[in-house]
């Protein structure tokens, strides 16, 4: 540690094992300068959660674990799209398929694995893939664009999470097994079964104990076919039946390789200088292919190179968890019964859960979860401790105990030494959250989350965390623990509407106060949500809170990434004249206006727009503001209808240009849009809108919850009306129902599925007399409303105190 | 900083509680905030998020803004950005002198 130059760590791998190799060797302050050589275009992200990413749950960006920047901090030099080709051990060199050579002192090897591709004919056509990385991912959100049906060949953890990520991207999904059990490897017969008819029920299907043979096809794949001589159709073949160390580099250079990277028990390798950790290297004969294990053998390597003091490697305990929303499964050490073996089990048909624990000489070596895997992280600490069943541990388990004071005795604080990794996605050990806890004082899971990082990855150890967090708050926790519209409350949404209705409360720092709100001015996610609940509860009594708004509801502009803002003004029902496109002309050129953009809601935005401008801007186009940036009516797209189109059945352009000006200004708990068609044609795309119309020969057909952001979501048809009179009224009792019960920020998509249709449905079109009242109250709402940008142009003050930067009153 | 020269920037009336204004001084744009208990702060109006863009239209909490491009928080005292996010805006001295408001720079 005392040398003048620092040594040089190359680090081949850019993926989790490697990375938090570093994280660890900078923690503990080890003095090196760092390569690291990654074969993927991408900085550092989190395979785990490429599940997700599938699933259309996470983008490729939410998983990424330490981006760019975060190697120029720490003075890492990065070479990615860069393949290892050998280490020159003579030469103490790393070299590369780029040309690129890299003089190391020590060298870490942590290359992974690849999926093992069944070498059956066919195995190279189109179509076939592994699931393993961004590439792959993306192959595979791409192929159910076109294609239909998928076959996984695999029935692990892996296989299972593929499969139910193409089936949320609309695929009809095979699942094909060797065995007649999926997940064999973590799960017994009974676990295995309730796992497959609860996929099953999430539209999985599954051929079981089917070997396949033949991958068919000419170019592309085109079906499978197994020994039997059966075949499945197939366009699209994910192979996951297992994956492969990656260790052409090290056989290369001469280390020694077994199925991996053989290392000791300081995961040193066979050539002096070089280590291995991750998937890729192999230590007392046991590959390991989840993610704990690559992290405590991370955490024993970073030790051993900064000199601290450690104890060796031993091998470890793996635990599974499949992550496929609402399915809970958890496996952990000895989990297959055997003659010496004691085994406590119970299976619950009606609650659909199954546990399982398994004892040697009364010693818990290994255990079972489904449905409910609450006990996971006690289980899986007991396995690791080699704890004695006990009583008291039995009953806490076993729920034979009546309810309540039993449960969570058996986790212990004490018993986990305090640097146990919780989070073995971002290294957090149980001190570093404690600590959270009693120095910061930090009360909530996400608190923890913002401060440690725990949790913050794949979020397999939020149990943990939690129960962390309840063992040192004690009795503290149970308010602390429920979670809150934001980190400054415990009340939800619905709570709070509640309690300003008894109480009467009327701005937002009266709620805060009364509310008990830990930070007296809120934060920027409850101060707009309160805003809006106050406005929303009573429209006519409501005073505006300028200072509660975001940004671009406060400017009534758009605020862009360089400080200047967007102008939209209103074009009703995407309709407008010669002469006001004249005037968007001129205006534009007057202020310099830096982009006119036609926008996807059949309107045009003036982009860069400076501040101090828009008053101006406004004043001389003189049309009423669009609300491009408000939570509020949108736009109002149309199709051109019966007024001029040959299939027109209904005037959309004159339908939606009403509907437009009749429900414009009024704020919703998240943006909204419509669309009015003329014809079932949908030339003006009803299905992704927040209400869409369609006209037809007799009347309309009302569609809401649709979304093309985000997350996309069809519309539901939610009834058919023949009048326009009834239209109107639908879709006002629509509108006030969702201002009324929708949390802010949450979409008609999201609300539509937190509700149920049916709710909506029975509220609005089985209740005549709570339709008239909620459309009484919009339009009780809607009288309130005023042109905002004729507001500010009508008030001095609030032009001067908004608009106008101040300059020095005079200069010395 | 060493001695400061205060420049006189406009009159307390001018300036809105939990309302952040820009002075521009020169070349530079620097954020004054008036916060609920009439504590005033300025800083530069220039996020220390890597893509930048000004502070001065934040959310005011307290004594502390939440940027309005990319939500970090940011206490006004010290311009240190808030866990867990990470970085510092540069501060200025400011005071009201006779309903006169002076920011050193």
């Amino acid at each position: 540690m005392s040398n003048i130059k620092r040594e040089q760590l190359v680090v081949i791998g850019n993926g989790i094992a490697g990375i938090s190799t570093v994280e660890q060797i900078i923690k503990l302050g080890g003095s090196f300068d760092i390569t690291v050589i990654g074969q993927e275009p991408h900085p550092n992200y989190n395979r785990i959660m490429l599940s997700y990413v599938l699933e259309g749950s996470k983008t490729l960006d939410d998983i990424v674990l330490n981006d760019w920047k975060w190697y120029e901090d720490n003075r890492i030099t990065l070479h990615t799209d860069v393949t290892v080709t050998g280490i020159d051990a003579e030469r103490k060199i790393v070299e590369t398929d780029k040309g690129i050579t890299v003089p190391y002192d020590k060298v870490i090897m942590a290359t992974g694995s690849s999926p093992f591709i069944l070498p059956v004919p066919g195995s190279d056509k189109k179509g076939v893939i592994g699931f393993r990385n961004i590439a792959d991912c993306t192959q595979m959100l791409q192929a159910a664009q076109t294609y239909k049906k998928a076959a996984v060949i695999g029935g692990g953890l892996l296989g299972l999470e593929a499969a139910k990520g193409l089936v949320s991207l609309g695929m009809d999904v095979t699942v094909v097994h060797l065995m007649q059990d999926i997940m064999e490897s973590q799960l017994d017969h009974t676990a295995s079964e309730m796992l497959q008819r609860e996929l099953e029920g999430q539209g999985i299907r599954f051929l079981l104990g089917k070997q396949t043979t033949e991958i068919l096809g000419d170019a592309r794949v085109t079906g499978l076919r197994f020994k039997d001589g059966e075949e499945l159709e197939a366009d699209l073949v994910v192979m996951a039946v297992g994956i492969r160390p990656n260790v052409a580099a090290a056989k290369l250079s001469g280390i020694e390789v077994n199925r991996g990277i053989v290392v000791n028990d300081y995961l040193q390798t066979s050539v002096p200088g070089v280590y291995a950790v991750g998937e890729c290297s192999e230590h007392r004969g046991a590959c390991y292919g989840l993610v704990a294990p690559l992290f405590e053998q991370g955490q024993v390597l970073a030790k051993h190179l900064c000199g601290v003091e450690g104890q060796p490697y031993e091998g470890s305990i793996v635990s599974t968890k499949l992550k496929i929303s609402g399915v809970d499964v958890f496996s952990a050490g000895e989990f297959m019964e055997q003659a010496e073996h004691s085994v406590i089990t119970a299976k619950d048909d009606w609650r659909k859960t199954y546990k399982k624990i398994l004892m040697r000489d009364n010693i818990i070596v290994g255990a079972i979860l489904f449905g409910d895997v609450s006990d996971s992280a006690s289980l899986q600490s007991m396995i690791r401790k080699q704890t004695a069943m006990t009583e008291e541990i039995y009953h806490s388990i076993m729920g034979t105990e009546c309810a309540g004071k039993g449960k969570g005795k058996a986790f212990s604080l004490e018993q986990m030494p305090d640097d146990e990794i919780v989070c073995g996605c971002n290294g957090v050990t149980k001190k570093a959250i404690v600590d959270a806890v009693t120095l910061q004082g930090l009360t909530t899971v996400d608190e923890i989350k913002a401060c440690t990082g725990a949790t913050r990855s794949c979020g397999g150890c939020k149990p943990v965390v939690e129960q962390i967090l309840q063992s040192v708050l004690g009795d503290g926790f149970k308010t602390a623990g429920k979670q809150g519209i934001c980190a400054c409350t415990t009340l939800d949404r619905d709570e709070i509407i509640a309690e300003i209705r008894a109480k009467g409360l009327t701005t937002t720092k009266e709620v805060m106060h009364v509310l008990g709100w830990s930070h007296p001015e809120g934060c920027s996610k409850c101060r707009p949500a309160i805003h809006y609940y106050l406005a929303m509860l009573n429209p006519v009594t409501h005073q505006e809170e300028m200072e509660s708004r975001f940004v671009n509801e406060r400017m009534n502009a758009n605020i862009q990434k360089d400080g200047t803002y967007t102008v939209v003004p209103r074009m009703y029902g995407g309709v407008t004249t010669p002469e006001d496109l004249k005037k968007i002309a001129d205006v534009s050129l007057k202020y310099d206006v830096k982009v006119v953009k036609v926008t996807g809601g059949q309107r045009l935005d003036l982009i860069g727009v400076k501040k101090e401008d828009l008053p101006k801007v406004w004043e001389e186009l003189d049309m009423p503001s669009g609300y491009a940036y408000a939570k509020s009516l949108r736009t109002v797209k149309t199709c051109v209808g019966s007024q001029f189109c040959r299939f027109g059945t209904q005037d959309s352009m004159g339908m939606g240009a009403f509907l437009e000006e009749k429900f414009e200004r009024l704020d919703f708990p998240a943006k909204f849009k419509m669309a009015v068609n003329g014809c079932p044609r949908n030339c003006a795309e009803s299905c992704t809108k927040d209400i869409g119309i369609v006209g037809n020969d007799g009347g309309w057909e009302i569609f809401i919850g649709g979304n093309g952001g985000t997350k996309a979501r069809l519309a539901d048809s939610f009834c058919k009306v023949k009048t326009d009179e009834e239209l109107v009224e639908i879709c006002g009792a629509v509108m006030q129902y969702y201002r009324e019960t929708g949390k802010y920020l949450e979409r008609t998509s999201e609300w539509v599925e937190r509700m149920g249709l049916d709710t909506i449905r029975t509220a609005i079109l089985d209740d005549p007399k709570q339709r008239k009242e909620l459309v009484e109250r919009i339009e009780v709402a809607l009288q309130q409303v005023e042109d905002p940008w004729k507001k500010v142009l009508n008030d001095e003050k609030l032009r001067g105190t908004l608009y106008q930067d101040a300059r020095p009153v005079s200069s010395k | 900083m060493e001695t400061k020269h205060y420049i006189p920037v406009g009159s307390e009336n001018d300036f809105m509680l939990q309302l952040g204004k820009v002075i521009r001084l020169g070349e530079r744009e620097l954020a004054i905030f008036r916060t609920s208990d009439d504590l005033w702060f300025a800083l530069d109006n220039k996020s220390p998020h890597p893509k930048g863009g000004p502070l001065s239209e934040a959310i005011v909490s307290g004594h502390y803004i939440y940027d309005p491009l990319y939500d970090w928080k940011i206490e006004l005292s010290t311009g240190l950005v808030q866990a867990p996010d990470e970085g510092q805006v540069q501060v200025y001295p400011i005071r009201v002198v006779n309903g006169e408001v002076e920011v050193g720079a």
